[in-house]
């Protein structure tokens, strides 16, 4: 299993679009890697003929059917919103690198 | 002395010798006096005048619709409320607004309960402990220097503190019965399914669950009766119907069969008075006819490993949607990043940042089948423990917590070590069992649980065990004294 | 556009194409699906990603999926999962996307495509490509980043497109050319509205494409490094902007460098292709099952179904038409190109009275006269005005004789564009076939009189001159002469009777 450094923890907290000022970024790495330690244990179980579960209760898949129903009333829709221009949310300008 | 059942509101209220109305004043009366605790971090005083106007309207109509109607209950900060605040105790959900509703409060509402207000928690359900609010820490009403335990603390010590008969929680790891064990009242993990997520912030999707937290088994079955059941809006629901819970309360436990697992009474590190109150409890069972057998759980040790990864794995994206672009707080930024980046940092405690940290670490890439890939095997292992115990047996029995309530600050500064409190909790979660706390006792004045644990769909058989203990004992009688509460102030 | 073959290097093209399922409601909210609505009208708290919310999956979505699946020779499997595909960006509102990825619900179809001659010297062909795997997936909203509409440092967002059910169809980098690459597109098209999967509208952003694209020497096993062309917004620029990455790919191989694998955008009016971003560590979307779901399971009798269900595809009615009206393999599959165009051809061939003879006729004149008309015009079939029954009438006219195919031939697009009854346009236009025998006799006369040298030929047994000679009475009639009348009213004469 991986070790996690401070540099790890920068790249994680990128991913996770979270500033991290770099006593933070240490702390947090220290902590990461005590609970890591102790997340080893796992290793010592052999698991390679076991499924996994991701539910803990089997059920069927659930459908609904293809009916559609009127949407959220706009105003409703956007009265969260932190900024707005119309019935458009609004955010800081798409710049190139910020794409995905 | 403690405060009066649901139940027993209820029958007063079918009687005629009280109203909906003057339990809600008296409720209010109540928050006021707990305030210091800081329970709550939302009270909806007006809006629950009128709707226990409305409650009393219908009952003189001969219209009332069940024993909860007019009852007051109060909500954890994530549960859905359309047109109300929902916060998590979180900066990030400032302000924020429910323009939907959430089917567990409607279900209550449907029902006819008073919603008086939403409760403190740990941010995001995320702690053991409701100190890590973003409206400060939740306070023990039996030693006001100490923690609830978490992260519905709120609801517990809401509870315990008599403000209301009942109050909901949500349970990912043990965050409705450590609280209830802390706190010296009953609370219920129902089995995962049982209850609908819809409307219910999300924390780890595969194991949270809401439920109800009472003074007595039989007020939680009247609760979970009304919110519990099929719902179409959660993939996850189960397919049965409302159970019937008051029903199965006899009073009788002789001959059903309670499962000792090794694993939850050897465990180092547990506070001898707790075992010593778990195993009276047991013994006083066994007076009442029922019969004890050892069984174990080989896999309960790699329980918090594998709940912390899957826990944290699901809530790092759970909490993706937190953005600041349709909800919520956005802080003030020139590009999209840098947006994003404030906003999050700016709107998440330290605990929440860990959690999510800790979660996109072990799905990136390289990590996830050494992490949480293992985790979801691990998990399947833990799920046959439970099968091969309970197939021996009726339910099983344990500690809910090793330790007592805890001081506020004691553990904030170990992250790892606050996690060990879950050690007895999260295989319920984990396993999707349903399971409860019970008060079994004190030490030091601090109360102590007694954990049940059932097979999946059972809450019958753990509510039914549960009230007829609470019939044999009294411990749930006892009462917090306000005059405490004053002191730490807020 | 280029179309020979790169002299060097071989062209490898596989292809990305996400099509919108034909559904009233979203993937996974009871929102509708629709089109041109002001900003976030179309949203459901699920959509909008709002704190609480959980997604339940559309029923018919998945029966979509399965039709495509099974109209693709894709295997369907019993068991699919949906994972999240997490990153972040402001038309994505949970942080996340709901797709498949281990666990896709159907791999390893093939897709059969005609790819058309190049030019002159060559020969149109036909090839089959591979598919590696369908899967379902949610559609994100959209960011404008227009400064006109947003202003200079704001986007807008609008979610009325998030939660619009996808399928995401990958192809093998089968494909070897431009050409191909747009044959591809157009059949899985057609395919898809045949088996009414989705409306594969492209303006409305139904059936959208990316494509990857690299080169290696003639001969080389080993692909060469890719590179991803996102945001092609209609068929044509497929074809150019594949083709312009040939040339630019080439041009950096041919200089020694290497290719970088990068996203690029195209632009058609220089005609080049654009770096948008360059990969430099591979994107980490932290897949996982999304615990919110339940694993999408499929038996065999759900299979069966949708499979009976299933409209008859093009191939299917291949089959048919060749033995059954044996028909061409060529005009089999030109006229089962389009499910609108097949559904025309087999009204025709109803109207006539069915049966080989009545499709033999019906194919000649859709083929000959009604797809050029349909090219010249860029129209498909189901937009004009040209009824089946009216052809149909059209085509009995001619074969009754009443009119000549030369003087019907032009009402075809007569037809197309103002629709209306051909017998009526044939009477108003004084198109009635020339069968009266005076009529002739006094044309045939005419032209003998006026090539005597042909005559002589023809007399002397040279068959050919007889062709000339009877186009000669057509000229004079302005084409109405009844073919069969004149030729004989022609014989006679020249044997002097």
């Amino acid at each position: 299993m991986g070790r996690i450094d401070r540099a790890e923890v920068e790249r994680i907290a990128e991913l996770a679009c979270l500033e991290l000022a770099p006593d933070e970024a240490e702390r947090m790495a220290a902590e990461l890697a005590a609970i890591l330690g102790y997340v080893e244990q796992l290793a010592a179980l052999d698991t390679d003929d076991i499924e996994p579960t991701d539910h803990a209760l089997p059920l069927a898949t659930p459908f609904r059917d293809d009916r559609a129903e009127p949407p959220l009333a706009p105003e409703r829709a956007l009265a969260n919103a932190p900024e707005r221009d119309g019935f458009a949310f609004v955010v800081p300008r798409v710049l190139d690198e910020d794409e995905s | 002395m403690a405060a009066e059942t649901a139940l027993a509101l209820a029958e007063a209220l079918t009687a005629g010798t009280t109203t909906a109305a003057e339990l809600v004043e008296t409720a209010l009366a109540r928050a006021e006096a707990a305030r210091p605790l800081g329970a709550f971090v939302h009270l909806r005083a007006d809006a629950a005048r009128a709707e226990a106007a409305a409650s009393d309207a219908r009952r003189a109509q001969g219209a009332a619709r069940g024993s909860l109607d007019g009852i007051p209950v109060a909500i954890k900060d994530v549960m859905i409320h359309e047109g109300e605040p929902c916060t998590c105790a979180s900066r990030i959900l400032e302000n924020f607004i429910a323009p939907y509703p959430g089917t567990a409060v409607a279900r209550l509402q449907a029902a006819g309960a008073v919603v008086l207000g939403r409760t403190n928690m740990d941010e995001f359900a995320m702690g053991s402990s409701t100190e890590h609010s973003v409206y400060g820490p939740t306070r023990n009403p039996w030693d006001p220097s100490r923690t609830p335990g978490g992260s519905s603390g709120g609801s517990a010590a809401a509870v315990a503190a008599g403000v209301v008969p009942i109050a909901f929680g949500s349970d990912t790891g043990g965050s409705i019965r450590q609280p209830a064990s802390l706190c010296g009242v009953v609370g219920m993990k129902p089995t995962y399914g049982r209850v609908s997520r819809y409307g219910l912030v999300a924390f780890a999707s595969s194991l949270d669950q809401i439920g109800p937290f009472a003074r007595t088994a039989a007020d939680c079955a009247l609760a979970l009766e009304a919110v519990a059941g099929h719902d179409p809006a959660d993939s996850t629901s189960l397919p049965e119907p409302a159970p019937r819970l008051r029903a199965a309360l006899t009073g009788d436990v002789s001959g059903l069969v309670i499962g000792l697992p090794r694993e939850f009474f050897d465990a180092d590190g547990v506070e001898p008075a707790v075992l010593d109150r778990v195993r009276e409890a047991v013994a006083e069972l066994e007076r009442g006819g029922a019969k004890t057998r050892a069984v174990s759980l080989p896999h309960a040790r790699y329980a918090i490993a594998t709940y912390y990864l899957i826990a944290t794995a699901e809530a790092s994206s759970n909490l993706a949607r937190y953005d600041g672009v349709r909800f919520g707080r956005r802080a003030a930024a020139d590009t999209l990043a840098a947006m994003y980046r404030r906003t999050r940092s700016e709107g998440f405690g330290p605990e929440v940042k860990r959690r999510i940290l800790l979660g996109t670490y072990v799905l990136s890439a390289g990590y996830y089948d050494a992490y949480y890939r293992k985790a979801m095997k691990v998990r399947t292992l833990l799920r046959r423990d439970f099968e091969q115990a309970l197939s021996g047996c009726d339910l099983l029995a344990g500690p809910t917590t090793p330790e007592l309530a805890f001081r506020i600050g004691e553990k904030t500064g170990d992250p790892l070590r606050m996690y060990l409190s879950d050690i007895y909790t999260v295989s319920a979660n984990l396993a999707g069992i349903p399971a409860l706390s019970v008060p079994c006792g004190f030490s030091d004045g601090l109360p102590i649980g007694l954990q049940l644990l059932g097979r999946p769909l059972d809450e019958a058989t753990l509510l039914r065990v549960a009230d007829a203990y609470q019939r044999r004992s009294d411990w749930h009688l006892r009462a917090p004294d306000p005059a405490t509460w004053a002191g730490p102030g807020r | 556009m280029t179309a020979a073959p790169h002299p060097t290097y071989e062209v490898v093209i596989g292809l990305e194409v996400h099509v919108h399922l034909r559904t009233e409601s979203k993937l996974f909210s009871p929102a509708p699906v629709r089109y041109g609505e002001p900003p976030n009208h179309a949203v459901h708290p699920i959509d909008l990603g709002l704190p609480g919310v959980l997604p339940v999956l559309n029923r018919k979505a998945v029966e979509l999926g399965i039709r495509a699946a099974l109209a693709t020779h894709c295997e369907v499997h019993a068991r699919s999962v949906f994972a999240r595909k997490n990153y972040f960006y402001p038309d994505l509102p949970k942080g996340y996307q709901i797709s498949q990825y281990e666990d896709p619900l159907a791999t390893g179809g093939w897709l059969e495509i005609d790819v058309p001659a190049a030019s002159a010297a060559d020969d149109a062909y036909v090839t089959r490509i591979g598919l590696t795997r369908i899967h379902i997936e949610e559609d994100a909203g959209k960011s404008i980043h227009d400064a006109a509409v947003a202003g200079a440092d704001r986007s807008h967002v609008d979610l009325n497109r998030a939660g619009v059910p996808l399928l995401e169809i990958v192809s093998e980098p089968d494909l070897r050319s431009p050409a191909e690459a747009g044959a591809y597109l157009r059949t899985l098209q057609h395919l898809l509205r045949y088996a009414g999967v989705s409306d594969a509208d492209m303006e409305r952003g139904q059936f959208r494409c990316d494509a990857n694209l690299s080169l290696r020497r003639h001969g080389a096993t080993e692909l060469g490094t890719r590179t991803e062309l996102k945001n092609l917004n209609s068929f044509r620029f497929v074809e150019e902007a594949l083709a312009a990455e040939t040339v630019r790919q080439a041009g950096l191989l041919d200089a020694g460098r290497d290719i970088q694998q990068c996203t690029l955008s195209y632009d058609p009016e220089r005609h080049a292709t654009r770096v948008m971003r360059v990969k430099e560590n591979a994107d980490d979307y932290r897949y996982f099952p999304d615990p919110d779901l339940i694993a999408l399971h499929v038996d065999a009798a759900e299979i069966d179904a949708v499979r009976r269900a299933l409209p008859e595809l093009p191939e299917q009615k291949r089959a048919r038409w060749q033995t059954g009206y044996e028909l061409s393999d060529y005009d089999a599959r030109q006229l089962a190109e389009s499910r609108a165009l097949a559904d025309f051809f087999e009204a025709v061939v109803a109207e006539l009275g069915g049966g080989a003879r009545a499709a033999k006729s019906a194919a000649n004149w859709i083929q000959r006269d009604v797809r050029a008309a349909l090219g010249e015009r860029g129209v498909e079939i189901e937009t004009t005005r040209l009824e089946a029954s009216a052809l149909a009438r059209l085509i009995a006219l001619v074969e009754g004789g009443r009119v000549t195919a030369q003087s019907a031939r032009p009402l075809v697009a007569e037809l197309l564009d103002h629709g209306g009854d051909p017998e009526a346009l044939v009477r108003a236009r004084g198109l009635e076939a020339v069968s009266d025998t005076g009529a002739l006799e006094a044309a045939a006369d005419a032209v003998i009189a006026a090539h005597p040298e042909v005559v002589e030929q023809v007399r002397g047994g040279e068959a050919k001159g007889l062709n000339f000679l009877m186009g000669q009475i057509m000229k004079r009639t302005q084409g109405k002469a009844s073919p069969g009348a004149a030729r004989e009213v022609l014989q006679r004469r020249l044997r002097g009777a």
